[in-house]
């Protein structure tokens, strides 16, 4: 491995020819384990106040954790609030994910791959709501969901986050759908493939990169989705994690511990879900963002 | 460096206006099929079949409420019944006059432009960082995006306790012998906001990290490594090859991260609460709209600040859109491969 960085190196041994392979010199590790420390003291924070007592939290607020407290995890987790919450976002999260994936993929199929007239136009619809997040839409779309009679259902806010994860969706997928090479329909098509046929067999497995990671980006949009809930979900049996966080925060304000602890397990599924999947969702947006 | 970007520029993908009629371009190259007459009623009907879900969803869910929303903000509304208290521009007239409203228009712009100088350059090193071969690089992939996967509750809560007057950071800079930094992060008016682009900063720079490392993916290593074998450094290689490659996926992110500045509501609404943030000087136009209006009972007057969002934010994509997206935009977004 080479420690000399290409600048010392002059003059003394030819250039590095495989800088972008080397390892990289000492300053380059110490950098990543700033970064590292910078990343995670505020998460190390919030897990590690969760083994601490309140006493321990007002006396030296950035101490570690003297005796280990595993009280107000087992609290949290023995919780009936907890699990409910936790099935609300899955539940909410699982079925958001599903129809963003199944609709989003037949859209873009159809952008990509047929040609008809006003294809440029709806794709310019589309893509345009990618610019609109639902802050600007947020109060008329609270009126529309009541006036659905959806106040305090999951439905409620099912529905809108499939619609305003699909820009984001269609735009990913139809780069995907496009570089499927046309000589394998030809050659299906002369098998006697249809073109709706050609979709189930072709093009479903040759875009699960895309998929995966239209898939994650909702999945974890839905889970952490804070905004809509506020607005559609006012009883507290239908509330999803973050409401449920942050409920639990103003109605134990004086528990800091056991906030904490409350806190931390609400981000493992998300965090989980995101680490399986990191390496395909950079590998899937390359589709998208080719620089 | 000019060369390359300028072959970039004409290379695989046309211009394109992304907004307007732009798109017709940006998927101008599907697979020319022959179509039979006689066959046409059934492509019809699988378009239909196949877009129809999506694009009733999105009508109904994305396009109406905004149409639904530039219709009440015309009206004096407590969100009850039919609105028949017609205002006319009224309401629009109060938001401009409205001092808080102007106050939070400010500091989104204030967001926006110091997102984008902070977190750019810091978030292109880690990214060219992070692209190097080096031991534990795919630990450090996914620690650095552990801040974006969070969710803005647990992180507005977990950095409020840290930044509250007697909470870690403070206890820290104790520990340090810093005492004399110590501050009241949160709601000292001169300070508070500088905290919050902290935690924007540190939230939000693993998304832009993600764009740019996918963007350097798509980057040929033949290239830099030709420049290599010619004797360029590395940093030569990243500025002269690496950087003008990356322009079209740094702008796009730019465009994003300006959006997401505009709109900013999650983060304040859960650290500062409605009111303390007018008094901290972290209010947005968000939050000003949902105190103004869901929670002040005035959903014609909070549908009006929506319509004011609205516009605000279109006209800076186009704008944006316009001078800086035009040449790239298309090719880094849609595109792809074509």
């Amino acid at each position: 491995m080479s420690t000399l960085t290409p600048r010392a190196s002059t003059g003394l041994v030819k250039p590095d020819r495989h800088t972008k392979r080397s390892l990289g010199g000492p300053a380059i590790y110490f950098l990543a384990l700033i970064l590292i420390a910078l990343t995670l003291t505020p998460v190390g924070y919030i897990i590690l106040g969760g083994f601490r007592t309140n006493s321990e939290i007002t006396l030296d607020p950035s101490g570690f954790p003297i005796s280990w407290q595993f009280g107000n995890y087992i609290d949290v987790l023995a919780s009936n609030v907890f699990w409910r919450q936790v099935g609300n976002s899955a539940i909410s999260a699982t079925v958001t994910t599903f129809f963003v994936v199944v609709f989003g993929l037949m859209a873009s199929f159809a952008l990509a791959r047929y040609n008809f007239r006003g294809r440029g136009a709806m794709y310019a619809v589309f893509a345009a709501g990618l610019m609109f997040p639902m802050t600007v839409a947020i109060t008329p779309l609270y009126i529309l969901v009541r006036n659905l009679g959806l106040m305090n259902t999951l439905g409620g806010v099912i529905i809108p986050q499939i619609a305003f994860a699909l820009p984001v969706t269609i735009i990913i997928m139809v780069p995907f759908l496009q570089a499927i090479p046309n000589e394998l329909q030809e050659a299906a098509s002369i098998d006697g493939c249809s073109r709706i046929g050609f979709f189930w067999r072709m093009v479903i497995p040759l875009s699960k990169a895309g998929v995966i990671t239209v898939g994650i980006l909702a999945f974890i949009a839905s889970w952490n989705s804070y905004l809509l809930p506020l607005f559609i979900l006012s009883d507290e049996a239908i509330y999803t994690l973050p409401l449920g966080v942050q409920s639990f925060a103003s109605q134990y304000s004086v528990d800091t511990a056991r906030v904490l602890a409350f806190t931390s397990l609400s981000m493992i599924p998300a965090l989980v879900f995101f680490s399986l999947f990191e390496r395909k969702i950079v590998g899937g947006l390359t589709g998208a963002v080719k620089g | 460096m000019t060369s390359i970007s300028e072959n970039r520029r004409t290379a695989p993908n046309p211009p394109v206006d992304l907004a307007a009629g732009g798109a017709d371009t940006a998927v101008s190259a599907p697979p020319r099929r022959r179509r039979p007459r006689g066959v046409g009623w059934r492509m019809r009907l699988e378009i239909a079949a196949l877009t129809g879900p999506a694009l009733i969803v999105f009508v109904a869910f994305v396009i109406f409420p905004v149409v639904l929303a530039a219709y009440y903000g015309f009206f004096s509304w407590a969100g009850y019944g039919p609105a028949t208290d017609f205002v006319g521009i009224q309401n629009y007239v109060t938001i401009l006059q409205d001092g808080p409203f102007l106050d939070a228009l400010r500091h989104n712009a204030m967001i926006a432009i110091l997102s984008l100088v902070i977190q750019g350059p810091v978030a292109i090193g880690l990214a060219l960082l992070l692209n190097r071969k080096m031991r534990g690089q795919s630990v450090i992939r996914v620690l650095i995006f552990v801040p974006y996967v969070i969710s803005e509750v647990v992180v507005g809560l977990g950095w409020s306790l840290m930044l509250q007057s007697g909470g870690a950071a403070n206890g820290l800079l104790d520990k340090l012998g810093l005492a004399s930094l110590q501050q009241d992060w949160l709601s000292n008016p001169d300070v508070a906001i500088w905290s919050l682009l902290m935690i924007i900063t540190w939230k939000y720079v693993g998304f832009a990290v993600i764009l740019f490392l996918a963007g350097l993916q798509g980057i040929p290593e033949e290239l830099s490594e030709a420049a290599s074998i010619d004797g360029a450094s590395f940093w030569q290689v990243q500025r002269l090859i690496v950087l003008p490659l990356l322009g079209p996926t740094v702008r796009i992110w730019a465009f994003l991260s300006i959006i997401g500045s505009l709109q900013l509501f999650d983060l304040v609404y859960i650290i500062w609460g409605q009111y303390v943030s007018s008094i901290a000087g972290t209010s947005t136009m968000a939050t000003y709209m949902v105190a103004n209006g869901r929670n002040a009972g005035s959903y014609g007057y909070g549908n009006a600040v929506a319509v004011v969002m609205f516009l605000i934010s279109l006209t800076v994509a186009l704008f944006y859109q316009r001078f800086l997206l035009r040449r790239d935009t298309a090719g880094a977004i849609t595109g792809g491969k074509s």
